[in-house]
């Protein structure tokens, strides 16, 4: 067994910077991570970070765009917080050496961003996550952090009170690829969740291959709600074959999209006439979809991006890495064709329910990053609001988690926080298959902490027996049928049948996972394995997601319905809760916070 | 306990086990399993070989597992995959673990040459899988090995350790003389210094410089072209100030620094990112003569 005082799981942006905070505070931290962290995906993020750091801007200002942006389900008192300590992580981060581009006068850049009222996205290139990650990394290895890299997280240890908010985390179980040993990792303060996102629940997705939701997947069976998981931003321009993502730099240069009748279809078919290829990325994504399925894609998939009337000049100023990136992954040149595109998933907008503070209704358990909900972008994040938050909640978590004084929180958690309790009728009955409810948390209320982490690791190490010895299907099957349904009627165009066909496809796939094994018999870096046990996280949050979408019969920021074209207020401010419940999900509501301490909002119409 | 001590005492329990010949209920059925695996991979290779694509490639891909059954001998494996425009080998080898031999083992992530993890032995040439069109390879054959010059812990993985001590041994972080007296003022930089060091913060840690290095390869203390160039990202970088830049030198100067290059290119000649590797170690060469003039 390992012992630290804080465990931080994941060492992308959230889960350096926390762990950089909580050593701070004193405690000994460690991070347990299945990648090394300079291989997290961290590292892909290309735009840049939003903080109001100059004259003329303020952080009320980065609030309000934020809020607006989040189409009025963000929780003020995070959007607040959130907007008043990013200007101080970025210029920390500037401090740790962070190689931002720079002004004539030297101050770090910054350009306008899509839904910004102020020219306050900082960048460094087109490669902002990059030197984001690796200038945190760096910061990590000064203090002498210490680092389990390749190690898998696969379960927390959990009391089993029956209230999630009796319950307290102890630590988590860890699988040393290299080896095939499984081993607790006791957390004396506090476990932090920065597990990063969960792109491959769909098969199609600009996510790395190791975003399979963990985090979320983790904490749900141990009793924590997820939040707003049906909120799910798709980008519009993808490369069709692999999901990497084409930046929203060449529309803003210029660039153009036509369909297969070389068609301008975003002015010619009227689908954003003031705004064109402009338009925010759910209309893009929509009006690229309709063209598909009109009939004018090409070979029926994509659409195509324009951008060599920019020149050749212009274009290797301002976008010499798209080229690289069409050149590498799709073998087009840029400057004499277009290059193909199609929309693909980005962004988690919900995750692990928690405050302010990354705190969540279980006692010392945390999130941050993308897999948690504080909630900051409610159902639509505006680009480069992802970065700030890993530093700003990254580091409230650490604290928190180390034992700092925290002022209490606005937000509360929990199935106490709900809001209609009990009256809301899931739209149709989840949890249908419930494959091994009874890893939900680990036995032992009543006991000390060493045996409740015990009892986890024995249960882990059964698993991975099992899983090792016995045979059976392929992971990969149930796994691209769970990520093609998801695709196919989870996507920018959700109807009923479509999301009830989705969630008969899981359910179908739960069954089947009960009787998946591992064909590699190795202890040795055995990645069927891992992959195995990512595909039952995937097989959760791939249902939350879509009970979710099933639920709101509303169009609100990134979610559209076919039967609700209308955002509708009075019933929908609020967000969608699901509960594991021991197996058998519970959809609750909880109100969203318009207000804080320091601001009220007042929804308006989101038009750009 | 560490990895290597983990290592040896599972070693040990394996001996004692052999010892007594007795063989536990896991480990027999662990035996069958890896039975069972051999000869389900003979079936699927013959199933392969009945198949036949309108294009394909074929893929050669080194195998080795010191544990398991029939694999602790290294080999090559074919593996047939239907090949369409656009398709790196990365997708290649996704394609030959999901439809022929699940436990075919490679690191990757990404998909989009910013993790660093997939860099393998493509065609003799040290590249990125997921960055390598299988279009712009020459033959019929792309032959995939693990990277040269490092320990293989399986298949295609290799143990990235020896090259993760080097990159710390050369105190990779940013560490000023002085910062500003207010806290949120940002540390000016001249666009001209950003510019002299943009190309040496790119690196992602791939290691297929060090393991295309001959010098590396002969001499296991030598730093090597990563962390030679993470050494010039900081030592050029104007912020840290002069005090930290002699320091820095300094490291870069011992006996098994800069001196040993011996200006191949090979480095230079596969960093998938294009970083000037030779170029910035022989600056750091220049600079550390000029210093060293300073003190005589
Ligand atoms: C292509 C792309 C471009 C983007 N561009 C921008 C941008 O310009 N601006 C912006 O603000 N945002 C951007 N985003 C969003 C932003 O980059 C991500 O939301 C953010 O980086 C996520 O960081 P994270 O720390 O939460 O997770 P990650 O960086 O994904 O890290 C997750 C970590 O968790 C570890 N992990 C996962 N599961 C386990 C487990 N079971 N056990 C142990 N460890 C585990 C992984 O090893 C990894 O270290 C972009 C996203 C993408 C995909
Ligand atoms: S310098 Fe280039 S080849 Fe070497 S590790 Fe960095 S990116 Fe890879
Ligand atoms: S998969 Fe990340 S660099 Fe190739």
């Amino acid at each position: 067994m390992y012992e630290h005082d804080v465990i931080v799981v994941g060492a992308g942006g959230a889960g350096l910077r926390a762990a950089i905070a909580a050593h701070e505070e004193g405690a000994d931290v460690a991070l347990v991570t299945k990648l090394h962290p300079v291989r997290s995906h961290t590292g892909a993020a290309e735009g840049g970070i939003n903080a109001a750091l100059r004259e003329g801007d303020d952080w009320d200002l980065h609030a309000y765009d934020t809020m607006k942006g989040s189409d009025y389900l963000g929780d003020a008192p995070a959007i607040d917080v959130f907007a008043q300590d990013a200007p101080e992580e970025v210029v920390q981060l500037e401090h740790w050496g962070m190689p931002f581009s720079r002004e004539d006068d030297g101050r770090a850049s910054q350009r306008p961003f899509g839904g910004m009222s102020f020219p306050r996205t900082t960048y460094a290139g087109a490669e902002t996550g990059h030197h984001l990650l690796h200038t945190m990394y760096e910061q990590v290895v000064k203090r002498g952090i210490e680092v389990y890299d390749e190690w898998y997280v696969t379960d927390l240890a959990v009391t089993d009170h029956e209230d999630p908010e009796d319950r307290e985390c102890h630590g988590v179980i860890g699988y040393e690829i290299a080896t095939g040993n499984v081993e607790g990792f006791r957390a004396n303060d506090g476990v932090i969740l920065a597990t990063g996102g969960l792109g491959q629940a769909f098969d199609h997705t600009t996510n790395a291959v190791a975003n399979t939701g963990d985090g979320c997947a983790m904490a749900y069976r141990a009793g924590v709600p997820l939040e707003d998981m049906e909120m799910i931003q798709f980008h519009p321009t993808t490369l069709p074959s692999t999901g990497v993502l084409i930046s929203e730099g060449v529309r803003g240069e210029g660039g153009i999209l036509y369909n297969d009748d070389e068609e301008r279809f975003m002015f010619e078919y009227g689908y954003a006439n003031n705004d064109g290829e402009l338009a925010s990325r759910d209309v893009v994504s929509r009006a690229e979809l309709t063209e598909v399925n009109n009939g004018r894609g090409i070979e029926d998939e994509y659409v195509h991006l324009d951008m060599r009337h920019l020149g050749e000049e212009r274009i290797l100023d301002r976008l010499e890495n798209i080229l690289h990136l069409a050149e590498d992954f799709e073998g087009v040149d840029g400057l004499d064709e277009p290059m193909p595109v199609k929309p693909g998933q980005h962004y988690a907008m919900g995750g692990i329910e928690c405050d302010e503070n990354g705190a969540t209704c279980v006692d010392g358990l945390y999130a941050a990053g993308e897999t948690a909900c504080v909630s900051l972008h409610g159902a639509n994040r505006l680009g480069g609001n992802a970065l700030p938050e890993l530093l700003v909640f990254g580091a409230r978590a650490g604290r928190h988690a180390a034992g700092a004084d925290m002022k209490e929180s606005e937000i509360s958690t929990g199935p106490s926080a709900q809001s209609e309790p009990g009256d809301v009728e899931p739209p149709v009955e989840p949890g249908a298959v419930d494959a091994g409810s009874d890893d939900v948390a680990a036995d032992g209320a009543a006991v000390e902490p060493d045996e409740v982490l015990e009892h986890a690791v024995q249960r882990e190490r059964e698993r991975v027996e099992s899983f090792l010895e016995e045979d059976g299907i392929n992971h990969a099957e149930v796994r691209s049928d769970v990520q093609e349904t998801m695709t196919e009627n989870v996507n920018v165009f959700r109807e009923e049948d479509n999301l009830r066909q989705a969630l008969r496809d899981i359910r179908a796939g739960r069954e089947r996972y009960q009787d998946v094994a591992v064909a590699d018999p190795s202890r040795t870096y055995n990645t069927d394995l891992i992959h195995t046990m990512e595909t039952r996280n995937i097989l959760d949050v791939a249902e939350a997601i879509t009970l979710g979408a099933l639920a709101r019969e509303e169009f609100r920021g990134a979610h559209w319905r076919a039967e609700f074209q209308e955002r509708r207020d009075e019933e929908w401010i609020k967000h969608t809760m699901l509960a594991w419940n021991d197996g058998t999900p519970e959809l609750y509501y909880k109100p969203v916070l318009l207000e804080s301490q320091w601001n009220e909002y007042e929804p308006k119409e989101r038009s750009y | 306990m560490s990895t290597i001590e983990q290592q040896e005492s599972d070693e040990t329990e394996a001996e004692t086990e052999t010892e007594t010949a007795v063989e536990s209920p896991g480990d027999r059925r662990r035996r069958e399993k890896a039975e069972r695996a051999v000869e389900d991979e003979a079936r699927r290779e013959a199933e392969e070989a009945a198949h036949e694509f309108d294009e394909a490639v074929e893929l050669k891909v080194f195998r080795y597992d010191p544990e398991v059954q029939g694999k602790e001998e290294p080999r090559f494996d074919d593996f047939t995959v239907p090949f369409h425009k656009g398709m790196t080998v990365l997708d290649a080898l996704i394609y030959s673990r999901d439809h022929y031999d699940s436990s075919l083992t490679f690191r990757h992530s990404c998909r989009q040459a910013v993790c660093g993890s997939d860099a393998l032995f493509i065609n003799g040439r040290q590249r990125l899988a997921c960055k390598t069109q299988i279009a712009d390879l020459d033959g019929d054959t792309i032959r995939v090995e693990p990277l040269p010059h490092q320990e293989v812990v399986k298949d295609l993985v290799v143990d990235m350790e020896h090259f993760y001590e080097q990159m710390h041994a050369v105190e990779p972080y940013f560490d000023p003389d002085e910062l500003p007296d207010d806290e949120m003022e940002e540390q000016r930089q001249s666009r001209e210094n950003r510019e002299k060091i943009k190309m040496s913060t790119r690196c992602i840690w791939c290691g297929a410089c060090m393991s295309s290095c001959n010098i590396a390869a002969g001499d296991n203390e030598y730093l090597g072209p990563a962390a030679i160039n993470k050494a010039y990202r900081f030592a050029m970088d104007e912020r840290e100030g002069e005090n930290r830049k002699q320091e820095r030198l300094r490291i870069v100067e011992q006996e098994h620094g800069v001196w040993r290059c011996q200006t191949q290119f090979s480095c230079t000649e596969v960093c998938p990112k294009d970083i000037p590797l030779t170029e910035h170690i022989q600056e750091l060469k220049r600079e550390s003569v000029k210093n060293n003039l300073k003190f005589w």
